[in-house]
């Protein structure tokens, strides 16, 4: 399918058919987002009592916002104002126009929920039928959804855009690898679509039963919802012969479907003309120019029952400088390697997972399942890396298994500046939850608060 | 010559070794030799059993990490000198051994290692002609099933 334009929908009546907003002109898109921007802005400030006091707070009145670049003006929302508000505090809509109820996935505290009006979830079907006509899916694909169905935004997300461009979908949500792989041989999957690490621990397990993935028939990958790497992409495109593209998204601005890649594969496109992005200095909370990295700062442009204004996502990314060689018009941010919450200090060091990431990557050339888990002994911090033995990296001989060990330590002090210790454990033995890997476990202080 | 040993890694924790080998027995998987290396965290248990394929299957169906090695069965006379006879002309070769372990049970006169060489087939070339006896597999289980 040809990717510059995008299907009629059977399911929401707002879709077109035609030339795919991706590729608007510039001009054009930056007005459409103007009165987008004006309209939520309005919403928000009429039917939600925490932005009319946000603004009154810094003295402005929805008339102020005449422009995107007054948007820098409006303060920022923060998750902790959704779980202030928990559940309806910053619903805009009431109860009777929301059609459908998530939550996000609480990784990192008190889970959020957010609500969507029929008109939201049209938005949302559109954002991600955009992305996967992007990846070049079409009606003749088989995608096998193993993002998890329920409360967690992935598995809809994907289902009904997927459905929508007349794709056979396998709705086989996430977990149990070995299905996984029986439903890709017997139902002749062609799209799986999952979180990166979700899918390294099917390929290990297709190594353990001897099924060689590349021989089936997957063509496409659409990974997300969990910062990955470079060489993760590289070890995954290896061991299925497949073509991976990175999503991101997060419930409290719509699910999946945020931003995507393009088959130029240099960053991820925001669907801008419905989330406005933004890049800031976490610390000043200034905005900072292309191509630097900060925090990502998103704006709904179009949604009606939770609108966000300058909601602070907690990645850690940049906006690419100049236009994609694909041609599309929205901006594209790089990556999201890690959370600005991700980050952990150990002894006054500041290091992230995606650090200790690629410190093991570089040892064995695979990425095996990991954790890093931080304790405290005798006022003594200690950071401890629990590392799942692969087939790989086992051998029969201690010293084969010390030198290892070795190798990861100096490495990983190497790349994060601070030394680590390697614990290597048994397969399947580190906590794993809604097919994403929680990879700091922080039992630091815990005498103490309790 | 040469016999499979599998290798199966365990942590050095309460309750992790007897994993693997519950495993085994639930599957009716008897182990004829082994032994247990260890480091401070981890440790790695090395067995010889009859139908290795299966118990590598049965571990690592249920998340063990287990690999197979090949290694060499020597008999060594059962008597004081015994073991320097066998290792004596290893030495002389110039061959290193990584690690060796014993059969529990005894074979007639006979006792017999577990020798781990870096390359099996390279050690067994430079000892053809030696007085080192090796063991098969098939010759290794007809002389464990008379016992």
């Amino acid at each position: 399918m040809d990717h510059t334009s995008w299907p009629l929908s059977l399911t929401a009546q707002s879709f077109r058919a035609g030339p795919s907003p991706d590729f608007l002109p510039p001009a054009e898109l930056r007005q459409l987002q103007t009165e987008r921007l004006r309209q939520t802005v309005q919403l928000a400030y009429d039917k939600v009592p925490l932005y009319r006091q946000r603004l009154a707070e810094v003295g402005l009145v929805p008339a102020d916002v005449r422009t995107l670049d007054d948007l820098a003006r409006l303060p920022f929302v923060t998750k902790d104002d959704l779980r202030d508000g928990y559940p309806l505090g910053l619903f805009a809509v009431p109860m009777g126009e929301v059609v459908r109820l998530h939550a996000s996935s609480g990784t990192t505290g008190r889970q959020v929920l957010v609500p969507y009006t029929r008109a939201d979830l049209g938005v949302w079907t559109e954002a991600m039928i955009r992305t996967l006509v992007r990846f070049g899916v079409g009606p003749h694909d088989v995608v096998q959804n193993a993002y998890g169905y329920g409360l967690f935004t992935g598995g809809l997300g994907v289902h009904y855009a997927a459905e929508a461009i007349g794709a056979t979908v396998v709705p086989i949500s996430g977990g149990n690898a070995e299905r996984q792989i029986d439903v890709m041989r017997d139902f002749g999957t062609t799209v799986l679509c999952s979180t990166p690490s979700f899918f390294l621990q099917v390929a290990d397990r297709a190594q353990e039963l001897g099924v060689d993935l590349r021989r089936l028939g997957l063509r496409v990958g659409v990974f997300g919802a969990e910062p990955w790497s470079e060489p993760m992409r590289s070890r995954i495109q290896q061991a299925a012969d497949i073509e991976a593209f990175d999503i991101y998204g997060l419930a409290e601005i719509v699910g999946p479907g945020v931003a995507g890649e393009c088959p130029v594969h240099q960053g991820l496109h925001v669907l801008e003309d419905h989330f406005f992005p933004e890049i800031i200095d976490p610390a000043s909370g200034c905005p900072l120019p292309d191509g630097e990295e900060g925090e990502l700062v998103l704006t709904t442009l179009s949604k009606q029952a939770m609108p966000m204004l300058r909601y602070r996502t907690g990645d850690v990314t940049a906006i690419c400088p100049g236009p994609c060689p694909c041609g599309s018009s929205l901006r594209r941010i790089l990556r999201v390697s890690h959370r600005s919450d991700d980050l952990f200090i150990v002894r006054g060091v500041n290091v992230y997972p995606s650090q200790i990431e690629s410190a093991l990557l570089a040892v064995k050339g695979t990425l095996p399942h990991y954790q890093i888990v931080l304790t405290e002994q005798d006022d003594q911090e200690r950071a401890e890396v629990r590392v799942e033995v692969t087939p790989e990296m086992f051998s029969d001989r201690i010293g084969v298994l010390e030198e290892l060990q070795e190798k990861l330590t100096r490495r990983i002090r190497q790349a994060a500046g601070v030394g680590i210790d390697v614990r290597l454990v048994e397969p399947r033995t580190l906590a794993r939850s809604e097919g994403k890997a929680r990879r700091v476990v922080d039992q630091r202080h815990k005498d103490k608060a309790s | 010559m040469k016999i499979h040993q599998l290798s199966v890694f365990v942590e050095n924790r309460p309750g992790h070794l007897i994993v693997p080998c519950k495993l085994l027995a639930e599957a009716g998987i008897n182990i004829v030799a082994l032994s247990l290396a260890e480091t401070q965290k981890y440790g790695i248990l090395r067995l010889i059993v009859r139908d290795w394929q299966k118990a590598k299957e049965v571990l690592e169906a249920n998340g063990v990490r287990a690999t197979v090695t090949d290694v060499l069965a020597v008999q060594v006379a059962d008597r004081p000198g015994g073991l320097v006879e066998v290792l004596n002309p290893i030495a002389a070769a110039g061959l290193n051994v990584e690690y060796m372990y014993a059969f529990a049970t005894r074979m007639g006169d006979q006792a017999v290692l577990v020798f781990r060489f870096e390359d099996p087939d390279a050690a067994l070339q430079t000892l053809k002609g030696s007085s080192v006896a090796f063991v098969d597999t098939v010759e290794l289980f007809s002389r464990l099933d008379r016992v």
